[in-house]
């Protein structure tokens, strides 16, 4: 399915895919929380270096974060301008106030966006949605009716994109192309309602069918968590320790209640 | 595998929040090992009977059962029974071939080792043995329905429940499917009951016709030969394809034709520019005969179809009108788009009508000729172009019959009159003056079918494009279809058909293209 997108292999592909998210999670909670950018810039740093070292390639990576790239100076640039004021003024023009305060901000900000968007974008590129699903039922003991429920529907997705573009041109074959877009809209959405329903309660008929969701189950492949796991866990633990310990022996510690 | 026994007595099922019973008062006993055709007319209850039977009906909160329906003495559980149905694209379950087979294994808490042997085994009883990550998105439709066929099996049930198991499938698939389920119940090791229009398919597994009545009961129950020889021209009648009972239809005497009323040169075709789907050296499509695409799956019919009949426009190359039907007048304007990758910049030359021309025009009409119908407008295709699609539901857009037929006529601004006459001209032509209040959703398949290809008739189009018009249609529904687009052929309209129906082929194949897998 094109929504499994071509990912390089990587050592990454050793752990299980609730490991990723979890370590997803372990890295951006401190950088959310916190902001200064001695932390931003150590995370940065040794994101960056760790994804080369498990075998993420460099035209991959900047193929993949561009658009965090592209969003990290628009949120700087917010900052530098309206950011809170303090120190030097170098600019003062009505609401707009640049200060060495708000360009420390601005600076903060930026290496902030990237700390939080580059770990995530690649923690999460390439994980094969069955094998999320077998973690998050068996590692994470979420529901298995809700978590194969939903494997399964989002299998019909990419049949819900192929319908759609039927609808479109069927409009245009009815004539009702050139004009009143949104009424032609509006009859798209609904049509497409009742085929989403049709097929998706086909489809709960055939995996009732199969006996779905009527006792204890058991699973074809086992959804473990190994030594890697631990230490990707590990790993993302000291990555954030060094970061804070970093931000608060240069003594630009600044945490966002302070 | 041990065969199930199938009874019911006086069994009957109405669905909740309706008033008629969706079948009643059958009484039957199935056999351990028998193998069963059930026939009977649309809305006799065939896949009602088949759902109660695999147990996935539903409780009394989604209806109420009369009599009793027991498998090897139970009510039917779910997953004790294997159930194969129509549609290949809403029953593959998981993304992995592995997976899907192993699914119904999962939930009846067979212990790990045993499923992937199993899995394997049924695979292979199937004839699908691919590798077990395969994606199933992948799959055809021949291929999907062994795959449904495979995950039924891996269960090891007593009782097979096929419906219409191949009524979406080309030729080839339904071969394939119905020499797995011969294969599978050779041994009699499974009883099997199978709901098929087309009886032919199933003949030389079956040994037992069962026929339903619309209004409940059993009409007809005994071996093949005896049940056709006292009610086939009964059967044929309700829609059934009876062997030594045809269609009846002879092909018409095709006329000369008057030269290209369309025609392709070097066209790339696909939905977007960095995907080509298949390209297109040169073709015509002769004014007043029936043109029919046939190829494999995947060879482009549907996209090419699309893209002749104006709706898509064309990658690279062009489709060209005869100035017969071409749209003239409007101002025109040079542009010039990018067509990506190896197809390089193309001009396209887009027109803008001040007035839209709803009859086709003399090519002695002083006005530039438009050309190319991938840039007409949508309503100048109304008359021009007609396009049938596969599944009617993409092209219903209105809250009734009768004004799904005059929405075409209504968008060419004719008068009220001359649209009240035409529609009610239609649905009686259609067999839906009955139906003309429904919402066209709540239609039959065959029901939706005519009414799709009414929808395109209202408008009279010189040329009626239709993607596979007989796809899963019962006998009658079929009958009425080819005459339908004899009809229109008879009266001038040129038709191109995307088909893989054999019967229709030997109709209405006077100019036959059959496409090439596309490289």
């Amino acid at each position: 399915m094109s929504v499994v997108n071509q990912a390089p292999h990587t050592a990454l592909d050793r752990v299980n895919p609730v490991t990723r998210i979890a370590a997803a999670v372990i890295v951006s909670l401190p950088l959310l929380v916190t902001l200064d950018w001695v932390s931003g810039a150590t995370m940065v740093g040794i994101v960056l270096v760790t994804a080369l070292a498990l075998g993420f390639g460099a035209g991959f990576i900047a193929r993949r974060v561009w658009p965090v790239l592209a969003l990290a100076p628009l949120g700087g640039l917010n900052m530098a301008l309206y950011g809170k004021p303090g120190g030097a003024v170098h600019v003062d023009w009505f609401l707009v106030h640049v200060t060495d305060n708000s360009l420390r901000l601005a600076v903060a900000v930026m290496l902030r966006v990237l700390a939080l968007g580059i770990p995530a974008i690649l923690l999460f590129t390439g994980i094969d949605p069955t094998d999320l699903a077998d973690g998050l039922a068996q590692v994470w003991r979420l529901p298995a009716r809700f978590v194969l429920g939903a494997l399964a529907g989002f299998r019909l997705v990419s049949r819900f994109v192929d319908d759609w573009r039927s609808l479109a041109l069927a409009r245009r074959a009815r004539g009702l192309g050139d004009t009143g877009a949104v009424r032609r809209w509006a009859t798209m959405a609904f049509a497409m309602l009742v085929i989403a329903i049709r097929r998706g309660s086909k489809l709960a008929t055939a995996m009732e069918a199969r006996g779905f969701g009527t006792a204890a189950r058991t699973w074809a492949r086992e959804s473990t968590v190994s030594r890697a796991d631990l230490v990707l866990i590990a790993s993302c633990v000291v990555a954030v320790a060094v970061a804070l310990v970093a931000a608060a022996s240069a003594g630009t510690f600044w945490a966002v209640w302070s | 595998m041990r065969p199930a026994q199938v009874r019911l007595d006086g069994w009957g099922w109405r669905h909740a929040g309706r008033g008629a019973w969706a079948t009643s008062g059958v009484s039957l006993r199935i056999e351990p090992g028998q193998r069963v055709l059930l026939l009977g007319a649309s809305g006799s209850g065939k896949s009602t009977l088949l759902h109660a039977l695999a147990g996935v009906l539903g409780s009394s909160d989604e209806g109420e059962e009369a009599g009793s329906l027991t498998v090897d003495g139970d009510r039917p559980r779910p997953g004790t029974c294997g159930l194969v149905m129509q549609d290949p694209d809403a029953q593959t379950i998981l993304e992995r071939v592995g997976d899907d087979v192993a699914f119904g294994l999962e939930n009846l808490a067979v212990p790990r080792d045993e499923i992937w042997t199993r899995v394997r085994q049924a695979l292979a009883e199937v004839g699908l043995e691919l590798p077990l990550d395969h994606s199933t998105e992948r799959l055809s439709g021949g291929q999907r329905q062994r795959l449904a066929l495979a995950g039924a099996l891996a269960m090891r049930p007593g009782l097979l429940l096929l419906d219409e198991p191949t009524a979406n499938l080309d030729p080839l698939g339904v071969e394939e499917i119905r020499d797995a389920v011969g294969r599978l119940v050779s041994d009699r090791s499974t009883t099997l009951v199978v709901v098929e229009h087309r009886i032919a398919t199933w003949l030389p597994i079956v040994d037992r016709v069962v026929v339903l009545a619309a209004g409940g009961g059993v009409v007809a129950d005994g071996p093949p030969d005896q049940v056709f020889s006292v009610h086939g021209h009964e059967l044929a009648a309700l829609g059934a394809w009876v062997p030594g009972i045809g269609h009846g239809l002879v092909p018409r005497v095709t006329p000369m034709s008057r030269g290209a009323v369309l025609s392709a040169h070097d066209l790339t075709i696909g939905y977007e520019a960095d995907r080509p789907v298949r390209t297109v050296a040169a073709l015509d499509i002769p004014e007043g005969i029936s043109t029919t695409l046939t190829g494999a799956n995947g060879s482009g019919k549907t996209t090419l179809a699309l893209t002749l009949a104006g709706l898509l426009p064309s990658l690279s190359g062009h489709v060209e009108a005869s100035p017969a039907i071409a749209p003239a007048g409007g101002r025109f304007i040079m542009l010039s788009r990018r067509v990506g990758g190896s197809h390089g910049e193309s001009a396209m030359r887009r027109y803008e009508s001040p007035t839209y021309h709803d009859e086709p025009v003399t090519p002695t009409s002083r006005e530039p000729i438009r050309t190319d119908p991938g840039q007409w407008r949508s309503r100048e295709l109304l008359t021009r172009l007609g396009t049938v699609f596969q599944d009617p539901e993409h092209q219903f857009v209105a809250a009734s019959v009768a004004d799904e037929i005059a929405i075409g006529l209504r968008a060419l601004k004719r008068p009220t009159p001359e649209i009240t006459t035409r529609v009610a001209e239609l649905l009686e032509q259609l067999h839906l003056t009955r139906l003309a209040k429904a919402n066209p959703f709540t239609l039959s398949g065959g029901e939706k079918r005519r009414l799709s290809v009414g929808t395109v008739l209202a408008t009279s189009p010189a040329v009626m494009f239709l993607d596979e018009p007989t796809f899963g249609q019962d006998r009658r529904t079929w009958v009425d279809l080819v005459r339908l687009v004899t009809a229109q052929l008879d009266a001038g309209t040129t038709v191109v058909s995307v088909t893989h129906d054999r019967d229709y082929l030997d109709l209405l194949g006077e100019h036959h293209v059959h496409l090439e897998a596309a490289s």
